[in-house]
């Protein structure tokens, strides 16, 4: 039996007799993501390491409290990688966080986002339970996809015990290009090669700079890099890693930084403010003073919606507001999964 | 499987009243109840389960099955969802006190936006011609279950259905961006968005292979993805099925993703070449079938390495298609591989559990084991790529006695699959045929989970009710709950 895991049931099980809010946290890189910290700080990390690694079943389990760090250095070693390229946003992130915020990286439009690679989970819900979802291989359907659900619910359905994660090799060739062009034309570049079967792999767009990075054998990718022209970036990898981590100038603002969702062909924005676009044209950084109201309607006219990512000011609500079936389902799965709705207290909505 | 289905006594009066209150509302053509017109829906693509529903509605338009959902939830009528019939788990079986709610008229494709990439469907749109719709744009919908010409997208959704390219395309559940519908009591809904993520809980992913129990699918915008340029298959031969197992693990070893990646072993490979003549090695221990698909640099690169590998592997003998005609005869035995086997034997029970790779050698000595105890045929074809088998077991359904001994063996081969690390079900769902078997896989708190993610839906549980998750009340009654015999499933765990 494990002392940790038993000893965090126990102080699960009673603060929910107390109805004592905890406030679960890792490393604390995403404390600014969502809305406000409410409750006692209760700390995943202890339980922490990697399961196991079978790098021919293209698949890896570890513990919530796992750095991140950690885990993507074993996969390294094996040539394998998270494929959603998750952000870290700070050295001590850990996999349980970088689950629960659900946020995925430069990748995702090609390869699919954190949610996509979710193949099982354990989760201690809010009567102190260790629960089982999903599990180890590529297709289950035994179940509801609850281990899915967990990607992006911000702790609020319980403590992210251990997750098991879809892997896939390291591209062998990498290679990014930069291109000038307006907006409109990005746009329509990006959409138009998502279209065809050349290895983009991600995307960016700001101030007249398109970048695309292709990644896959090395046949395709010399091919591609004929077809679309432009010139090599240099130190590339560094550059991608400033999108992921928000270190790039461009995050550089003091403005509220506003993340808008919204399909890919979706015209520019005409927001006031410095944009940044990845995703192929599906996700649009937005450093702006703009009314939170009039940002959220343009992104839900586009079909999409609007979070308000880093602000100091977060009273509109970080996330954008659901309908009123959709958030009474809301309030149902939490109360399935926390009755006494300890976690995470208004982290994702005020009622949650 | 399990046992016969009784024939179920239906209430003549509550048939007149619920067929009446659905034709205020329902053109008389789309609500049936005389026996000779329900007699079709009886069962769906698992024919041993049959049971004639109450009445069938086929609704025409959104405002219609708004129309069914509230009248059943008023009149506290189950309602059963059933796209084209296809299922192989009964999760479309009718209910006798229930309503059978077709979503066969909803066959419009409602928008091809090739720019986007996407396409809004209504659920009964099949599967393939959604690829179809799409190939004059370069563009295709990457999950192809085997019954891709007949099952519908509806379906899809609810089974979160596979195929052959799932290992590296994704399952239904990758490649569908949203979902619109009706809860039970005729909400509308909306789960996902034509952007990449929707705010709050992905409800979507619960959605999809939720098999119709959470809410009533009446539009989905899938995913279209680039045609590939070219795609080469090699074929493989092996003496000895462990050895195309670690065939398998040694090609996703050496770092290849392959869009495809099936093994057949002797028995199910002379069925197939019997049956469509696909050129398969019949004096081959197992076959596997092995497909690249890109550029054709880039098909010509792996080509070469999966090649190698194979070789390495133990090949005896390898073909790479030459041509798209050569490609499509080399699957055309595997996709043949279910009614080539059924030519067999009067009937065959197909199951669909999926293991860890590295476990294969272990899972077919042990189904060749089974084979011998219960003196019963069981060819295989496998997903190999991604672990999931479908052991094919021959048997003659009016011969009782070799009836019981098939769900004995396959009953067995289930909790092989949960004891190594994998799942009762990949593809096919729970359904009715599986429902024991999840009191073996799940704890009963898990499975109290599943129950109140149902009621966070469909509070009175009207909407496909007793499928997918038993109760545990059953799972007392069928003596498994938790039994796992002497190997845990968690074994460091504490039970609380």
């Amino acid at each position: 039996m494990d002392a940790v895991l038993q000893a965090m049931a126990e102080r699960v099980g009673a603060a929910a007799q107390r109805g004592q809010p905890l406030r679960l946290h890792g490393g604390g890189t995403k404390d600014f993501y969502g809305n406000g910290l409410a409750g006692d700080p209760f700390d995943t990390r202890a339980y922490a390491g990697i399961v196991s690694h079978e790098s021919s079943e293209l698949v890896v389990t570890a513990r919530g409290g796992t750095p991140l760090a950690e885990l993507e250095h074993a996969l390294a070693e094996t040539s394998q990688m998270l494929p959603f390229e998750p952000p870290h946003f700070g050295a001590g992130a850990t996999l349980g966080g970088c689950v629960a915020a659900g946020l995925s990286g430069p990748r995702r439009a090609s390869a699919g986002a954190l949610r996509d690679f979710v193949l099982g989970a354990r989760l201690l819900d809010g009567r102190g339970r260790v629960l089982s979802f999903g599990g180890q291989v590529m297709k289950n359907v035994a179940g509801y996809d609850v281990s899915r659900l967990l990607a992006g619910s911000l702790g609020t359905l319980g403590v992210i015990l251990e997750v098991s994660l879809k892997v896939l090799p390291r591209p062998a060739t990498e290679a990014t290009l930069r291109l000038e062009a307006t907006q409109r034309e990005a746009l329509e570049w990006m959409n138009r090669w998502a279209g065809r079967p050349l290895p983009v792999s991600a995307t960016s767009f700001a101030q007249g700079e398109l970048c695309v990075r292709l990644s896959g054998a090395p046949a395709a990718v010399r091919a591609a890099r004929q077809a679309l022209g432009g010139a090599e970036l240099p130190r590339a990898a560094e550059f991608w890693t400033s999108l992921r981590e928000h270190t790039h100038p461009a995050f550089a603002t003091d403005r509220p930084l506003w993340r808008l969702s919204v399909p890919s062909t979706t015209p520019p924005l005409g927001l006031a403010g410095a944009q940044l676009i990845e995703w192929g044209g599906a996700l649009r950084w937005l450093a702006s003073d703009a009314e939170s109201g009039t940002i959220r309607e343009v992104a839900r006219r586009a079909g999409g919606h609007a979070t308000l990512f880093r602000a100091r000011d977060k009273t509109c609500g970080a996330f954008a507001p659901l309908s009123v079936a959709s958030a009474r389902l809301h309030r149902e799965l939490k109360a399935a999964f926390d009755p006494a709705g300890i976690f995470n207290r208004g982290r994702l909505y005020p009622d949650l | 499987m399990g046992e016969a289905v009784p024939v179920e006594h239906i209430d003549a009066g509550r048939r007149r009243a619920v067929a009446e209150a659905l034709r205020a509302h329902l053109p008389a053509r789309a609500v049936l109840y005389e026996e000779e017109d329900t007699r079709p829906y009886e069962c769906d693509g698992l024919t041993a389960y049959r049971r004639l529903p109450m009445v069938v509605a086929l609704p025409e338009d959104e405002e219609q099955v708004r129309h069914v959902l509230r009248t059943c939830s008023s009149m506290g009528v189950p309602v059963v969802p059933r796209g084209a019939g296809t299922g192989l788990s009964g999760g479309a079986l009718p209910l006798a006190d229930g309503v059978l709610l077709s979503m066969a008229k909803f066959m419009r494709v409602l928008r091809i936006d090739p720019q986007a990439r996407i396409a809004v469907v209504q659920p009964g749109v099949r599967n393939a011609s959604i690829s179809d719709l799409s190939a004059p744009f370069g563009l295709y919908y990457a999950p192809d279950p085997s019954s891709q010409i007949a099952c519908s997208i509806g379906g899809n959704v609810a089974e979160n259905s596979g195929g052959v390219h799932c290992l590296k395309y994704g399952l239904t559940v990758h490649n569908v961006l949203r979902v619109r519908g009706y809860t039970m009591e005729g909400e509308p809904v909306e789960f996902g968005s034509e952007a990449l993520d929707a705010p709050g809980y992905d409800l979507l992913a619960l959605t999809v292979g939720s098999e119709g129990m959470l809410a009533l699918i009446t539009e989905v915008t899938v995913k279209l993805l680039p045609v590939p340029p070219l795609a080469r298959v090699v074929m493989a031969s092996f003496d000895d099925v462990e050895k195309a197992g670690a065939a398998v693990a040694a090609v996703i070893a050496e770092g290849i993703v392959p869009a495809g990646l099936e093994m057949m072993d002797r028995q199910a490979t002379g069925a197939a070449e019997e049956f469509v003549r696909a050129g398969y090695d019949v004096g081959a221990a197992a076959i596997l079938l092995c497909e690249s698909d890109g550029t054709p640099e880039e098909v010509e690169e792996e080509i070469a390495c999966i090649k190698e590998v194979l070789a390495r592997a133990g090949a005896t003998h390898m073909r790479v298609s030459r041509d798209e005609g050569e490609r499509l005869r080399f699957w055309s035995g595997r996709k043949a591989a279910f009614p080539a086997v059924g030519r067999l034997s009067p009937d065959y029970y197909c199951m669909d559990g999926t293991i860890p790779r590295r476990r294969l050698g272990e899972v077919l000595r042990f189904i060749s084991g089974m084979e011998v105890k219960y003196g019963l045929r069981c060819p295989n074809v496998f997903h190999a790529g991604d672990g999931n088998l479908h052991p094919l077991i021959l048997f003659d359904a009016n011969n009782a006695a070799e009836l019981q001994r098939t769900e004995q063996f396959a009953a067995e081969v289930l909790e092989k699959c949960i004891e190594v690390g994998g799942t009762i079900t990949g593809e096919h769902g729970v359904g009715v045929e599986k429902i024991d078997q999840m009191c073996v896989q799940f704890r009963p708190e898990e499975l109290e989970t599943f129950h109140a993610v149902k009621r966070a839906f469909d509070p009175r549980g009207l909407l496909n009710p007793g499928k997918a998750v038993p109760t545990l009340v059953r799972c007392a009654e069928f003596g498994r709950m938790r039994v796992h015999s002497a190997a845990p499933r968690f074994p460091d765990l504490p039970r609380f």
